[in-house]
């Protein structure tokens, strides 16, 4: 009986109503939160940071860069964590919550890579290089565009669910091992190369509002994998008459 | 217990080598097409040999890395179709015994003569003779690698009708630490430098595909139904 | 439960897309008897027999095997197992007896292996490959390890498709003998037996499903 206790409100966790009724009131909350972060970030990190001794203002792209590179690897482990828990559990919701990250996960990764090819232009006067952390980055998008079409190839959703998760948690073992190798090929080929991201040795004046930016990153990616998630489970319980019912009530409302 | 443990290694590995004497003509096509596209590099660069060398190493890998990456596909599927895998999926020992018979066939089969066949292309490119053993060594090594993870990707896109691309698409970002260790191990052994610590590096590799990959390739074919 | 019981399935259901491919099944089954599996084109018996395998796993209800879960006995119930679906699992490449020892339990010698496919009309055929033979004699090939097999639970999804009478006697003949030995036999088939009369199962596809 213990154990069922104990157990109870994870499989409530795991129901994907629970999840969608408990949200509906965290999302103004998570939102403003994350508005409100990352516009005290922007305008802190692009007009009252002080501008870079070597590279001027062209440096200001990390607010945008370094979380989404951030972001973009924290999400890839924790769609694979919710692969995991899905594969085990056999938890629906976890599938779905995967989904959503791998989505937002390959748009962020896209972001990094942009926001690199931009401030690679001034500062090493092209803008691709092959730099370590920009073809990890690059890579990091072929695993996620991997997990999407595999996703896509499936007609059932059970298969597709299962199969991505496998694929998730074998790029998860892969990823630290493609980073090591990525960063040991840039110092064979490239022994010099300008660091550029050594967070430790920035100025407190340029690190305060990245460590903002860093923190709203987080807040907007838990908004948009909820609002994701929510849609996802929307369109899956379609059937189920507690989603009828929400339909209903909206239409009624209009 | 043993035989838990190792039945279906043995028998499967027989099977398919059985499989792939007696289908002599398909083994040639992957070793054919290594060939044939190293060609073309000439071709499309230029005949100069010290150019050639250079480019060697990383050719003479994704060369192999692509032929390896063509023949994995049908490492599951005619199986798949004859209703063998659903043999194998019910037969009471680990399915994972199974999965390393096949997959060490398919090394043997196509991984190792491809490793054998390349100082072939090395003479090809003007690679120097110090790079043959390191080339042949790191192939060895390094296309069982490749088998492994290819053989994931294959499980994966097995019950979709055209898997192909999607399977490159799949297997290629993994595949890229064993090409660049793959290729600086012949890099090394041009530059005169020691090429056994990279060597080192793809035989780890290799030590963690074969206790990991079975796994991720079992939970995978048990979705293929 | 009876101690001759060796098989029984609770409430077992599989859905596929949200949709349930066939009403809950419940059967049960004994030694030395057989149960026919009916039911039309596309109601879900091969899925049935995936799901009584274990390569499915089923949505909801279980299956037990002397009395314990599937999932608690992988190793016994499957080494008492033997299962031949539609698709024989014969090697165009390999020979007829080279198909059946990969077949056959490790230790079965080569006298075993001859007299078998014999004993199934094969005589002659054993060492050309298989691609030379047609779809009856493949299905032959398959069925030869009713002979040689040690398993007491069959499952035979079809056996009868593309054999010719003589070969559904001669393999109605060897299940009456294993069920006289004290084997069980779950089948799934359009035909009934001819001699053997035996106790039959409706599974009812659900008709959303397509």
């Amino acid at each position: 009986m213990k154990l069922n206790r104990q157990w109870t409100w994870f499989h409530r966790l795991g129901s994907p109503r629970w999840f969608y009724q408990k949200t509906q009131c965290w999302l103004p909350w998570l939102g403003a939160i994350a508005a409100i972060l990352l516009v005290t970030g922007l305008v802190w990190g692009l007009a009252f940071a002080p501008p870079d001794a070597r590279q001027g203002n062209s440096f200001r792209i990390i607010y945008l860069h370094v979380p989404a590179s951030f972001l973009a690897l924290a999400g890839y482990y924790l769609m694979a964590i919710a692969g995991a828990v899905g594969l085990i559990w056999r938890i629906k919701l976890s599938f779905m919550l995967m989904k959503s990250a791998a989505t937002i996960g390959a748009a962020l990764t896209f972001i990094a890579l942009f926001t690199g090819a931009v401030w690679g232009k001034p500062t090493w006067g092209a803008y691709w290089v092959w730099d370590a952390r920009i073809t990890s980055m690059l890579i990091l998008l072929f695993l996620y565009l991997g997990m999407l079409v595999l996703r896509h190839a499936f007609t059932n959703h059970e298969s597709a669910n299962k199969a991505s998760a496998i694929l998730g948690l074998v790029g998860t073992v892969n990823v630290p091992i493609i980073y090591k190798s990525v960063d040991w090929w840039q110092t064979l080929h490239q022994p010099a190369t300008i660091k550029l991201t050594s967070a430790p040795s920035m100025h407190p004046d340029m690190f305060a509002p990245l460590l903002v930016m860093i923190l709203g990153f987080y807040c907007f990616y838990a908004l948009a994998l909820i609002l994701f998630t929510r849609a996802e489970i929307l369109e899956r319980e379609r059937r189920a008459s507690w989603v009828r019912e929400l339909v209903a009530e909206k239409q009624g409302g209009l | 217990m043993s035989a838990v443990l190792s039945g279906g290694f043995s028998a499967y590995l027989y099977r398919d080598l059985l499989l792939a004497y007696r289908c002599r003509s398909d083994l040639a096509r992957p070793l054919i097409f290594f060939l044939v596209v190293s060609t073309l590099v000439p071709l499309g660069v230029a005949p100069e040999p010290a150019r050639l060398a250079a480019l060697a190493p990383g050719i003479i890998w994704i060369m192999a890395l692509l032929a390896s990456l063509l023949s994995i596909e049908s490492l599951f599927s005619s199986d798949f179709q004859d209703g063998s895998l659903e043999q194998m999926l019910i037969a009471p020992n680990l399915l994972a015994m199974p999965i390393l018979g096949k997959v060490t066939a398919h090394w043997l089969v196509i991984g190792l003569p491809l490793a054998l066949i390349s100082p072939l292309i090395g003479i090809m490119f003007s690679l120097p003779a110090v790079a043959m053993v390191p080339m042949v060594l790191s192939l060895a090594l390094g296309t069982a690698v490749l088998s492994f993870i290819g053989a994931v990707g294959a499980a994966l896109t097995l019950p979709l009708r055209k898997g192909g691309v999607l399977l490159a698409l799949l297997v290629m970002p993994l595949y890229m630490p064993v090409l660049i260790f793959g290729s600086a191990t012949i890099q090394s052994a041009v530059d005169g430098l020691a090429w056994s610590g990279s060597l080192a590096i793809l035989g780890a590799f290799l030590a963690i595909a074969m206790a990991l990959c079975p796994l991720a390739i079992a939970a995978a074919l048990r979705l293929s139904s | 439960m009876s101690a001759k019981n060796i098989l029984t399935v609770e409430n077992i259901a599989f859905e596929r897309n949200d949709n349930l491919l066939f009403h809950p099944v419940d059967l049960a089954l004994s030694r030395g008897e057989a149960l026919h599996i009916e039911g039309s084109n596309g109601s879900g018996k091969t899925t049935l027999f995936r799901l009584l395998t274990g390569v499915l796993q089923p949505s909801c209800g279980s299956v037990y095997f002397r009395g314990k879960p599937i999932e608690q006995c992988r190793y016994d119930y499957l080494s008492e197992l033997l299962f031949i679906g539609h698709q024989s699992a014969v090697k165009g490449m390999l020979s007829a007896q080279e198909n059946l020892k990969w077949m056959s339990p490790p230790a079965t010698s080569a006298e075993e292996l001859a007299c078998a496919l014999s004993s199934v009309g094969l005589e002659g055929y054993t060492h050309i490959p298989c691609h030379n033979l047609s779809a009856g004699q493949h299905r032959r090939v398959a069925l030869a390890r009713l002979i040689t097999s040690k398993a007491s639970l069959w499952y035979l999804d079809e056996p009868f498709a593309a054999l010719d009478k003589q070969g559904i006697a001669l393999i109605e003949s060897c299940m009456q003998a294993h069920i006289e030995q004290g084997g069980a036999i779950l089948f799934s088939s359009h035909q009934d037996l001819a001699k053997t009369a035996v106790r039959k199962y409706s599974i009812v596809g659900y008709q959303e499903a397509f």
